[in-house]
């Protein structure tokens, strides 16, 4: 049970310092233009590589298993401007559809 | 900032109801945590508590993760700290927007969660941060919420896996990330860097690390412009 304590105080420290760092470290000064150019393709890169982990990987590997087929649907519905909630909700169920019969 | 806009409190709303939808997958996700921590017999406090502090979803489920296959709490912290390192660019990114001295600004630093973020991103790397800020709210309340509704009903709930509820949090990131993809040009090509990157990395390095590299395909930002 304290392991589990410790994990949970641990990462909730550890959280709220990283997320502090930033704005602590550089406070109101502006970025230089150059690194204005690097946080803009910021959000699409870090986007990207959270959709690629959170589908294809799994323990340290890449798999293709039904959660693809469920985020690639959702993929499609936003494409077509599906609201946020729509393609959620048709990527569990694709992923659930995919797990119970495919 | 030395341009100084007026914010008034419709920009927090504003926020707000642009989190709403990520807050109500959110709110699922929530769910699968507290079921997942219960079926690890986590109790109902600890889950909770866990969520209250830390509201991190990426990194609680890392824990879970851990501690669920045998790892002791340093590995399960290292795992988080690697997953959540994706924050420290984010919280740069923001740093210029926020208000106050230091203690102020490392407690709005809080608010900076992947959608909101996202969602506050003004292109050109200005940020909103009463937009930002408007549209954590929810999110962490749902969060929140969630986890005590998963604890309490995990054996209703039952196999999150079954329920496809691991394809949330991915389709949440898509949703986020297909709105990027509408500037089109770099942002496209940063998108792409960083799926190589990430695909590449992620049988050979710990969980995290493959989305703090991608960060690098941003770095075609500094492309096309004078040194």
């Amino acid at each position: 049970m304290t392991t589990l304590w410790v994990a949970i105080l641990g990462v909730a420290l550890a959280s709220a310092a990283i997320k502090a760092m930033g704005p602590v470290l550089v406070g109101g000064k502006e970025l230089p233009p150059s690194a204005d150019a690097v946080i803009a393709l910021l959000a699409p890169a870090l986007l990207t590589a959270l959709v690629v982990t959170e589908t294809f990987g799994e323990d340290g590997h890449l798999v293709l298993d039904a959660r693809a087929v469920g985020v690639g649907v959702a993929g499609l519905a936003l494409a077509l401007r599906a609201p946020v909630l729509l393609a959620v909700a048709l990527a569990a169920l694709t992923t659930a559809l995919v797990r119970a019969f495919g | 900032m030395s341009i100084e806009t007026e914010h008034g409190s419709g920009v927090y709303l504003a926020g707000a109801r642009a989190g709403l939808p990520f807050a109500l997958a959110t709110f699922v996700l929530g769910i699968s945590f507290g079921v997942l921590a219960c079926s690890l017999g986590w109790g109902v406090v600890a889950p909770i508590v866990f969520s209250v502090i830390a509201f991190s979803g990426s990194a609680q489920f890392a824990v879970v993760a851990v501690l669920g296959t045998g790892g002791g709490a340093l590995a399960a912290i290292v795992a988080a700290i690697l997953l959540n390192s994706r924050f420290l660019p984010m919280g740069i990114a923001v740093a210029p927007f926020l208000k106050g001295g230091p203690l102020r600004r490392a407690l709005e630093g809080q608010a900076v969660v992947d959608a909101s973020w996202a969602l506050a991103s003004r292109g050109g790397g200005r940020f909103d941060r009463e937009f930002m800020i408007g549209a954590t709210l929810p999110q962490v309340a749902a969060w929140i919420c969630g986890t005590v509704i998963g604890v309490l009903a995990s054996d209703v709930v039952g196999d999150v896996e079954r329920l496809g509820l691991d394809a949330i949090f991915p389709a949440f990131f898509m949703a986020l990330l297909v709105d990027e993809l509408r500037d089109g040009g770099q942002t496209i090509a940063a998108a792409l860097i960083a799926a190589g990157l990430s695909l590449a990395l992620v049988p050979l390095v710990p969980p995290g690390v493959p989305v703090i590299a991608a960060c690098a395909g941003a770095l075609l930002g500094l492309r096309g412009r004078s040194s």
